[in-house]
């Protein structure tokens, strides 16, 4: 029962929290800029505001546009249901969960771009070339760093590799998380676009990755990337939050706030990194993404030395 | 039964094109007698399998044969039975598309010869599989070289084709020289050319060594491993689609039958071949990868995801082979199990993706993927059964890909080694490769889907193209269906892996590890099927609201630019160029690029292209500088017959003193 109960709650969390993650890295962005800023709440309002719109589509696309923002949101929504957020067992999860989870944001990330391409528009090809190509990259220092993790938990379960745990292992194997940590909110940042990565605040179509993959999106579709969006950020951010605050109280109610306010505390520091990092040159982009699969790759090579 | 079924099968197989040679050449009753005997022929061979799987029921055959050491001996096992059912089903699928792709009357001059070496072909391959006899294996092997050879070069009165032709036999005979040389060792070291497993002990490691290393190198060849790939891009490219479909879906996997029968025989191998195969894996599986990104022929980079998917069923074998060493039963399993399912799904999605980029040749008449685009519109079933097979092939759920590739994961993650289980730590690194690869693969795929089938049509080739016919449509539907199946319900196909890896490693089952207990594939369903209801539940909602707020259409929005035209569109190549960047120590892409000296813009032109390094780098040089050396030989060759029997002469002296 309590199980159920706590599957409820995950659900519901997943579901709710993803936009004010956005809200607060707005707001942190604000605070730094000396700016007042939009209430945390504002990525509520332009959802429902973008629900409730007409849409214009391009006589160009075929299914396949209309497809994208779907999948893109199903397969956040689903992989959201495999992480672990406050006590250890997400609703769905077996031996292999981060593999399905890692290929089904696989699956939604092929269909985005290939919605981008359905427009036949120069700047959204060019975004989702750049999508693929990064996430190339950030694909193995993500399995990299769960090797680690599977190395240290001896499984291959979400719930038990960011586990309780996880606070034992970094009194024995605090490098080799540390270094999986740094790899991993690299990657976050890389997958959801953010700075140093992508500036989605940027004037010109021609410099950005995610956002001139959805131009030619409107009304509820752009509502569903722009949750589906959030959900990602979310899901990365619990990951990084459960790295750094693994559940150790022995509580499980008390261990949803707790979860939630490292969730916040996670987005703060993207706030913060975003107002005190410049965008990289898109060449050096790779370079960022190789160094990331190499901290991970030291992690496990300090493992099984 | 299942034996008898299956001789019966690949003799109707190999007669399947006799009929039509003698019709006229501008008659298809040749080509419906072809493809009804090859629909009863793989009937009855299906029908055998199921037997088979169903009852086990298996009597081998041995008859004797007058050739020396030879005996007509033939058995269908686990494995057998694994690579027999794409053999069957593919080939015969393949003939019912070739009515519509390779009509007759359209083409009088080769369709005849075709269907004679595809029979042939079909059968060679049955036999390879169910020879039990080292010289019967060989002979089958060469009746496939041969008519693959023929159909290859089907349409031999281009230069293009002969190129291709002429680098196939180079590499198939070289492959069965190396095969030579590993069946006479296996007699040497067991006394008889019967395939039968070694005791362990039976002979000695260094032998044993040599044997695996030979066959390796010949059946690699076959199966395209890089760097001994060299001869599959242009093969696959320039033969028929259907032809390239069972090439590279059937015919390569006969190399990787090879290799799977040859350890199945050998004693517990030492670390290092499984290390080996492991690497081979990896290294075929990235850079297989990454040559598809960089071409522009849609054939040719279909070809180098073959050479990456023969890559990830490597990364199967290796886990296996790594997992005997170790006397870890659950890395034989989820090795064996990953790399014979991707085995069979590769055999169905490549198929699948061969045969649908037919029907864009067929329909738009070329294979540059730059002078496609925007044929989801008039190709709207090619183009969903395009886009089926390149999530499958990009190893995505919900579909077949995605089972195999979350085994061998799964494999690779258990070298880790828990509590109590002996690691190799350095094997984990694998999935990180693996991890890339897909990557890598979905990043392709999105390339070639959005070039060829979304957007603006770039030419008139993809303007005026015209969507296939039913038989080449619904010999895609049944693909497609069996893609969707394997991904969906996993668990149906487990008993049949589990007879393979009973034929691999005999010992295993009986001791209880079963695929079930060790991967959690109910959960593979179960989440298949919710992500399917949700995808239909949320796009009805998206339809709903669509339907509520109004729909306006207009043209794509160039951010200003307020003339646009299909040339502005993102190319292939355009869209590849990062990761050819990225890549470019391995791919060395040769590029022309315009020069601007003048202050005014003059007429300029760009041109890439990526050219198989390992070939023009490594292999013709070395043919080159063969070719340089024996031309010295020339010297001996006088064309006066008594220099020649004084040669002869010289000969006999030169043997008499030696004694």
């Amino acid at each position: 029962m309590t199980t159920v109960i706590h599957h409820t709650i995950h659900v519901l969390l997943a579901l709710s929290l993803p936009p004010l993650l956005l809200g607060v890295i707005a707001k942190t962005k604000a605070q730094f800029a000396g700016r007042v800023g939009p209430p945390v709440l504002q990525p509520y309002y332009d959802l429902v505001k973008l629900f409730q719109k007409g849409s214009v589509y391009s006589t160009t696309t075929t299914w396949v546009f209309r497809a994208g923002p779907v999948v893109g949101l199903v397969t956040a929504a689903l992989a959201v249901l495999m992480i672990p957020l406050a006590n250890s067992s997400a609703p769905v999860s077996f031996t292999g969960d981060p593999i399905l989870f890692a290929y089904l944001l696989g699956l939604g990330r092929f269909f985005t771009a290939s919605a981008a391409l359905d427009t036949g528009s120069p700047f959204e090809g060019m975004g989702a070339a750049r999508e693929v190509t990064f996430t190339c990259l950030a694909e193995p220092a993500f399995f990299l760093g769960l090797l680690v993790l599977a190395k240290l938990s001896g499984t291959l379960q979400m719930g038990t590799m960011l586990g309780a745990a996880v606070a034992h292992h970094w009194s024995s194997a605090g490098a080799s998380l540390a270094l999986v940590l740094v790899s991993w909110f690299i990657v976050l940042l890389v997958e959801n676009s953010r700075i140093p990565f992508d500036d989605p605040n940027t004037h010109l179509e021609l410099t950005m990755i995610h956002e001139v993959m959805v131009l030619d999106h409107s009304g509820p579709a752009f509502g569903m990337i722009l949750y589906g969006a959030s959900l990602k950020l979310f899901i990365f951010g619990a990951l990084i939050a459960r790295l750094i605050f693994p559940p150790t109280n022995g509580d499980p109610w008390l261990d949803w706030p707790i979860f939630v306010l490292s969730t916040l505390a996670v987005a703060v520091m993207i706030g913060v990194i975003e107002s005190t990092m410049a965008r990289l040159r898109m060449t050096h982009v790779p370079v960022l993404l190789v160094t990331a699969c190499l901290f991970s790759a030291f992690g496990i090579i300090l493992l099984v030395r | 039964m299942t034996e008898r079924l299956v001789l019966l099968a690949l003799i109707i197989a190999a007669m399947s094109g006799v009929p039509g040679l003698l019709f006229h050449r501008n008659s298809t009753a040749g080509q419906w007698i072809a493809v009804l005997l090859s629909v009863a022929s793989s009937s009855l061979g299906i029908t055998g399998l199921g037997l088979f799987w169903a009852l086990g029921d298996s009597q081998p055959i041995t008859l004797p044969w007058r050739l020396p050491g030879a005996e007509f001996s033939v058995a269908v096992d686990g494995l057998s039975a694994i690579f027999l059912l794409p053999v069957f089903l593919i080939s015969v699928l393949g003939n019912i598309y070739g009515l519509g792709y390779w009509n007759q009357t359209k083409h009088p001059q080769n369709g005849r010869k075709l269907r004679l070496f595809y029979g042939l072909l079909t059968a060679g391959m049955a036999v390879v599989v169910i020879a039990r006899n080292g010289i019967l294996f060989l002979f089958g092997w060469e009746i496939m070289a041969l008519s693959a050879f023929f159909l290859i070069t089907t349409e031999d009165d281009k230069k293009e084709v002969r190129n291709a032709g002429w680098i196939y036999l180079v590499a198939t005979h070289t492959a069965t020289l190396c095969l030579f040389a590993v069946f006479a060792l296996l007699r040497a070291a067991s006394g008889s050319f019967a395939l039968v497993p070694f005791e362990n002990h039976g002979i000695e490691p260094a032998m044993a060594t040599t044997i695996f290393m030979l066959g390796l190198v010949g059946f690699g060849i076959k199966a395209g491993i890089m760097p001994l790939h060299v001869w599959l891009p242009s093969a696959h490219t320039v033969a028929p689609s259907h032809v390239s479909a069972v090439m590279s879906g059937v015919i390569i996997k006969m190399g990787i039958y090879g290799q799977f029968r040859l350890t199945s025989l050998l004693p517990t191998p030492p670390l290092e071949w499984g290390a080996i195969v492991l690497g081979l894996g990896a290294v075929s599986g990235v850079l297989g990868v990454a040559f598809a990104i960089a071409q522009h022929d849609l054939k040719r980079l279909l070809a180098y995801h073959s050479i990456e998917n023969i890559g990830i069923i490597l990364l199967g074998l290796g886990l296996a082979l790594i997992g005997r060493s170790l006397g870890r039963a659950d890395l034989i399993v989820l090795g064996l199990s990953g790399g014979l399912l991707h085995v069979l799904n590769h055999a169905l999605f490549k198929s699948l993706l061969f045969l649908s980029a037919g029907s864009v040749i067929h329909g738009a008449h070329t294979r540059e993927i730059d002078e496609l685009g925007g044929l989801a519109k008039v190709m709207p079933w090619t183009a969903m059964c395009f886009l089926v097979g390149a999530v499958a092939i990009c190893g995505l759920p919900p579909l077949n890909g995605f089972v195999s590739e979350f085994l061998i994961y799964l494999g690779l993650f258990g070298t880790l080694g828990q509590e109590g289980q002996v690691p190799f730590a350095g094997a984990a690194f694998a999935a990180a490769a693996l991890a890339l690869i897909g990557a890598l693969a979905a990043a392709c795929f999105v390339k070639v889907y959005g070039a060829v089938f979304l957007g603006v049509a770039r030419s008139q080739h993809a303007q005026q193209s015209h969507e296939s016919g039913p038989t080449m449509i619904g010999a895609l539907s049944v693909l497609v269906a069996c893609c969707f199946l394997i991904g969906l319900a996993p668990l149906l196909i487990v008993p049949i892996l589990e007879m393979g890896i009973a034929a691999w490693a005999p010992d295993l089952n009986e001791k209880g590890h079963r695929i079930a207990a060790l991967a959690p594939l109910n959960w593979i369903t179960v989440m298949g099927l919710l992500l399917i209801a949700t995808l239909l539940l949320v796009g009805m909602w998206l339809r709903a609201r669509l339907r509520k707020g109004g729909v306006a259409a207009t043209v794509t929005w160039g951010c200003g630019y307020m003339a646009p035209t299909p040339r502005i569109q993102y190319t292939s190549s355009s869209f590849a160029q990062m990761l050819v960047g990225l890549f470019g120590w391995a791919l060395r892409p040769r590029m022309r690029q315009p020069t601007h000296m003048t202050l005014f813009p003059r007429r300029a032109d760009f041109h890439s292209e990526v050219a198989d390094t390992v070939l023009d780098k490594a292999i013709l040089p070395t043919f080159r500088f063969g070719a340089w050396l024996f031309s010295w030989f020339r010297v001996f060759q006088q064309g006066n017959i008594q220099t020649y029997l004084l040669y002869i002469f010289v000969a006999l002296i030169a043997l008499l003193l030696w004694r």
